[in-house]
């Protein structure tokens, strides 16, 4: 049976993790491939990697990360930020990532994704929208939530089944941050209407928003990114917890 | 130099026991490389018939679409020289659909190495398949020595192998469906996960692979 997935999401800024972390058992705890190494032995089942700052400038350092990520890490991952053009993934492909996350330019130009998922597999391009709720639907906002599109969610996620893509990474912007829990109404309303397989993202407080997540809809993965850095969740006891729970879960 | 030269490691002299990892259009070769790296077994990526035919051990490794990969195979005239290799084989994923005769993926004449058909999953489940899924071992294998129940591995397709039990070494279930998880026909493996994405059991299955 296949089991759902736990991934952990780091933010990096010029090849390092942004923000600071307290793990007390790492020598350097800004390293994102430490970080991903420990993650990997805690038993997440998949890692994302964000470079949030993207600029044409600090390309290199970011496809530098890439590779070692590649060399020391066995499990899968993936990685986005400033993702544009067909040359930039096959850049990170090559690199060695495993999935590449679209945002933006897949609003921009829907059409990459199309090309993207012809030369290269449907099952390493991952399609990350910023939905918010306006009164009975979602509309897609891009450049990290600052601006708003007059597309709907639903039907922007059907396009980017028809074009191709592998999975949605459905973020909620107004969860993100929250520790509300996740957007179970967003996330059932995109679950309900394709057949691609979507990663639960935003608003992840504790571990009952985890169960009530993945009890709730028919979620592949749920992801997170402080609170794992800031260990107030760990990912074994989480795991645990689950499993306890009834849900199919690697252990 | 590019990254994939990187983490080639030509064969140092004749009787040098090199792993070939076949190059094709349709490989995530530097991943089943940075693996092999990892516990010291050095390999060469290559397309090249003569290394190919003489490695100890040829890794097929795959990602991508059935059609191209084969008409990229056929015009290295690679599926003939596939056919006559004696020593061990492994085709990860993609690389293991290849071995049987026919893909319902764009239609496909495959290589027809064991009997068997490759078919798209049922749509009442999400395709792709994308994670970790357990296989359960069907038969005794070097592939599974030192390896503890549950097995784990990480899966990514939306095809599925479909052979005879004889053929089969380990299954897996994705919602209704039953498939091949592990296959074996003579020297021929095929793992339909990822092994050098599966973490340490799947890196001792890999390890266990180059020990046969």
């Amino acid at each position: 049976m296949l089991t759902k997935r736990i991934i952990a999401c780091l933010d990096i800024a010029e090849g390092r993790v942004k923000k600071g972390t307290n793990f007390e058992n790492l020598r350097d705890a800004g390293d994102p491939v430490e970080l991903g190494k420990m993650y990997s032995e805690q038993g997440v089942d998949e890692l994302v990697f964000l470079d949030i700052m993207a600029t044409i400038e600090k390309r290199d350092t970011f496809l530098d990360l890439v590779g070692r990520v590649a060399k020391e890490i066995n499990i899968p991952f993936a990685v986005g930020g400033g993702v544009r053009a067909i040359d930039d993934i096959r850049n990170l492909l090559k690199a060695g990532a495993d999935k590449i996350s679209i945002g933006s330019a897949a609003i921009t130009n829907p059409d990459l994704v199309s090309r993207a998922s012809q030369e290269f597999g449907s099952q390493c391009i991952v399609i990350s929208v910023d939905p918010k709720r306006e009164g009975n639907s979602w509309k897609i906002y891009i450049k990290g939530g600052r601006e708003r599109t007059n597309i709907d969610a639903i039907e922007f996620c059907l396009d980017m089944e028809r074009r191709g893509a592998g999975e949605l990474l459905v973020n909620s912007l107004d969860r993100d941050g929250t520790k509300r829990g996740y957007d179970i109404e967003l996330l059932r309303a995109i679950s309900q209407v394709t057949n691609l397989p979507i990663i639960a993202s935003s608003g992840a407080g504790k571990k009952e928003d985890f169960l009530e997540v993945l009890t709730e809809t028919d979620v592949s993965a749920v992801l997170a990114a402080s609170l794992f850095h800031y260990q107030e969740i760990k990912i074994g006891d989480l795991k645990e917890y689950l499993k306890s729970n009834n849900i199919s879960i690697r252990i | 130099m590019t990254r994939e030269q990187k983490i080639c490691y030509p064969a140092l002299k004749e009787n040098y026991n090199m792993i070939a990892i076949i190059k094709y259009n349709a490989g995530n070769v530097a991943s089943v490389a940075n693996a092999l790296l990892r516990f010291g077994f050095e390999c060469e990526i290559t397309d090249d018939p003569e290394k190919i035919l003489t490695a100890d051990k040829v890794i097929f490794p795959g990602q991508g679409r059935a059609r191209p990969a084969v008409k990229d195979l056929k015009r290295k005239g690679l599926d003939v020289i596939i056919k006559k290799i004696k020593n061990p084989f492994l085709g990860i994923c993609l690389g293991m659909q290849l071995l049987l005769p026919f893909s319902e993926e764009d239609q496909t004449e495959c290589l027809e190495i064991l009997e068997g058909r490759v078919k798209l999953f049922p749509n009442d489940e999400r395709i792709p398949q994308i994670g970790w899924n357990e296989i359960i071992p069907t038969k005794d294998c070097q592939l599974f020595v030192d390896i503890q129940n549950p097995i784990y591995t990480y899966f990514v397709n939306s095809y599925y192998v479909d052979t005879e039990e004889k053929n089969i070494l380990a299954t897996y279930e994705y919602g209704k469906t039953k498939a091949a998880a592990i296959i074996k026909k003579n020297n021929f493996y095929g793992t339909q996960f990822h092994p050098e994405k599966s973490g340490g059991i799947g890196l001792k299955i890999l390890e266990n692979f180059l020990k046969l």
